[in-house]
């Protein structure tokens, strides 16, 4: 062994066999990660390909032949994908309007009101909020919650029913004229509260870990001497949150938000098992309209299963749409997370 | 920590402190901040608690209405059993009190591997790429896509299963293995991201020791980085699939249902526990009209809890599980 010269251990370290599994497993690890990006070339071009007959298609003919087009003849393809990106939207946007005030305050809370310690801890409990299947949230949804938010639903319909966002049908207003005046007389309640509104919260709730999990970890990366400063400058603990914490962690809490808008725009189950989606979708700002909103992720699932082979293209033409903008208000939220990190150096 | 608290005990006996705490405060806090302070204060508690609402709200009702099916026998009487478990849904209509979700496990189960099959390799080693070999644009490409691909919807990624296998097997095609699919493309990135975290914080020294003994990189790679973060990245792999495990719509699109127990992912519809709950929850009340039978009307909506009862329970074991292994089975780094 002591006798080896310099050239045996030379051969002995490099054997050129070690050489080719080196290569060999660099070489498979790329191929997985560009695999990746096979991957998402793929999905887009997979829904491209199936979705070409019902995008090429005369729009007499398709209405022709898919029955959920039939329903309501004169309208195409467009036309409904068009209220069902509103209707998306909407419920989505009122997801968020819910979600962000909560989930900044429950981020505050944990980076910011509770020892260091706990942070973990509580951010485990609900990090378990989003662990919870969407199934289960759709059933509990559809058989628990709405019924309990029924009385509050009515009560803005009642009172705020002037803002067309509360306008709806969930109640009906008997009037009878007496004395030549017209006087309320009834006011029962006859919807499900199957609406817009009930499924925007419960998307809130589900969104809010997704949120809550992003800015909390920019709140706890605040620079300690940047809180510091503030306290010995004599500010409250709020004024230091709002002086140092909330600047320093501006662009994770929009980027979070949007992560929770992507989450909300593709979410199916608990939208299809809340809302009774049988109508045709409508343009419609009332949240309390029953059966005027639908998602297309709802939509698909609605009618995917009894769909024949046009309505199946024109299904994933649907899908296409979603993918393209969940594709792009998530780029859009990475983007502005990552950026971040270009002056997050501040410690 | 020890010594800062040794020195002031030590300088607290000081005879005289030259300047008190309480004469640095010139002013004592205005109204107004005192109140926006203790105003803020409540708001955040108050979100926190909010937050909390639902998440005990939906566990205890999946807890109290899951457990009624387990005390429903094939009399319609009150006893418990687990016939839920060991039963499928073969010849099961109407009100029967019968029925349950053996089928619907082992599809789970089958899909669920399957799916696991696909991505854990493919994210595994693109998680190793991306710390080990990666650098440059494809590096920066590569991880933003990532990220990108954590955002598709569920559904997406099952009408592209669907799209994929109506391509190249022709149009209709619904197996366990398409279901798989769809379930990987929603994986793969979860996968990676955990992994990826995981490879990060083995320490370098442990890298360069190998080298220096004249490991080559491979080898290093597979035996000393993957080996210490292995604890890790089985955490990661348990959450992924706690994750999907949960999924619903890509498998109402890409495998539909089933009523019969199925065990080959390449041939026929599987039925799976998510998309039981759907189904049982779309059947509906049963009509009740053949006295001479035992009919319960409820007995969808008892199932459809049942199963939603037994799938928290999955979810939530294999989070736990995940959790304890990441606490115990980790190697103890750093000094």
């Amino acid at each position: 062994m002591s006798t080896a010269t310099s050239e045996q251990v030379k051969a002995k370290l490099a054997p050129p066999r070690r050489d080719i599994f080196n290569r060999g497993f660099a070489g498979l690890s790329r191929g997985a990660a560009i695999t990746i990006l096979v991957v998402l070339a793929a999905v887009a071009a997979f829904l491209i390909m199936e979705a070409l007959p019902a995008i090429q298609a005369d729009p007499a003919e398709l209405s022709e032949n898919v029955d959920w087009l039939k329903d309501e003849p004169g309208r195409g393809l467009w036309p409904t994908i068009g209220a069902l990106v509103f209707g998306t939207v909407l419920i989505s946007i009122l997801a968020l309007a819910i979600a962000t005030p909560i989930s900044l305050g429950v981020s505050l809370f944990i980076s910011h009101y509770t020892p260091r310690r706990m942070a973990a801890g509580l951010g485990y409990l609900i990090d378990l909020l989003a662990a919870i299947p969407s199934v289960i949230y759709g059933l509990w949804g559809a058989f628990v919650f709405v019924p309990a938010i029924l009385p509050v639903l009515e009560w803005l319909e009642r009172n705020l029913n002037w803002i067309p966002l509360f306008k709806g049908r969930v109640t009906m207003t008997t009037t009878e004229i007496v004395d030549g005046q017209e006087v309320v007389t009834q006011v029962t309640s006859v919807g499900t509260g199957r609406v817009a509104l009930s499924v925007g919260i419960v998307l809130a709730i589900m969104i809010l870990p997704i949120i809550t999990a992003v800015t909390r970890e920019v709140f706890l990366q605040t620079p300690v001497l940047h809180e510091e400063a503030a306290l010995a400058l004599g500010a409250t603990r709020w004024e230091m949150i709002r002086m140092a914490v909330l600047p320093f962690g501006r662009s994770g809490m929009v980027g979070a938000t949007m992560l929770g808008l992507g989450r909300a725009l593709g979410e199916t189950m608990a939208v299809f098992m809340i809302l009774s989606p049988w109508s045709i979708p409508q343009i419609s700002f009332s949240a309390l309209e029953p059966s005027a909103h639908n998602t297309i992720a709802s939509n698909i699932a609605l009618k995917f299963p009894e769909a024949n082979s046009w309505g199946v293209s024109a299904l994933i033409a649907m899908g296409l749409a979603l993918f393209l903008i969940t594709l792009l208000v998530n780029m859009l939220a990475r983007w502005i997370v990552s950026r971040r990190a270009e002056f997050s150096g501040a410690n | 920590m020890a010594a800062s608290k040794a020195t002031k005990s030590a300088s607290k006996p000081a005879p005289k402190p030259a300047l008190r705490a309480e004469s640095l405060t010139l002013e004592p806090l205005s109204r107004r901040r005192r109140i926006v302070n203790h105003g803020m204060r409540v708001a955040v508690y108050t979100a926190f608690a909010l937050a909390l609402v639902p998440l005990v709200w939906l566990v205890t009702t999946v807890v109290a209405r899951g457990v009624s099916r387990f005390f429903l026998d094939s009399n319609g009487e009150s006893n418990l059993n687990f016939d839920f478990l060991t039963t499928s849904m073969r010849g099961v209509y109407g009100g029967m009190p019968e029925g349950g979700i053996m089928h619907a496990a082992v599809g789970t189960l089958v899909i669920t591997l399957v799916a696991a099959l696909i991505s854990v390799p493919i994210g595994l080693l693109t998680a190793i790429w991306l710390v080990e070999y990666g650098r440059g644009w494809l590096k920066r490409v590569i991880t933003f896509f990532v990220d990108v691909m954590t955002g598709i919807p569920s559904i997406v990624a099952g009408l592209f299963a669907y799209a994929l296998f109506a391509v190249l097997m022709g149009p209709g095609t619904k197996t366990a293995v398409v279901g798989a699919v769809a379930l990987s493309v929603l994986m793969i990135p979860i996968v990676v991201r955990s992994c990826e975290e995981m490879l990060r914080v083995v320490p370098n020294e442990l890298r360069e020791a190998s080298y220096a003994l004249g490991i080559p990189k491979w080898l290093t790679v597979l035996k000393v980085v993957v080996r210490t973060a292995f604890a890790g990245i089985t955490t990661g792999v348990m959450l992924a699939v706690a994750r999907v495990i949960g999924e619903t719509a890509p498998l109402l699109i890409a495998v539909g249902v089933a009523d019969s127990l199925n065990w080959n992912p390449l041939d026929g519809r599987m039925m799976t526990l998510p998309v039981y709950i759907v189904s049982e929850y779309r059947k509906g009340p049963q009509p009740c009209n053949n006295p001479d039978m035992v009919c319960v009307p409820d007995i969808t909506v008892q199932r459809a809890w049942a199963a939603a009862l037994v799938l928290i329970l999955i979810v939530m074991v294999l989070n736990l599980v995940a959790r304890i292994i990441a606490k115990y089975l980790s190697p103890r780094m750093g000094r």
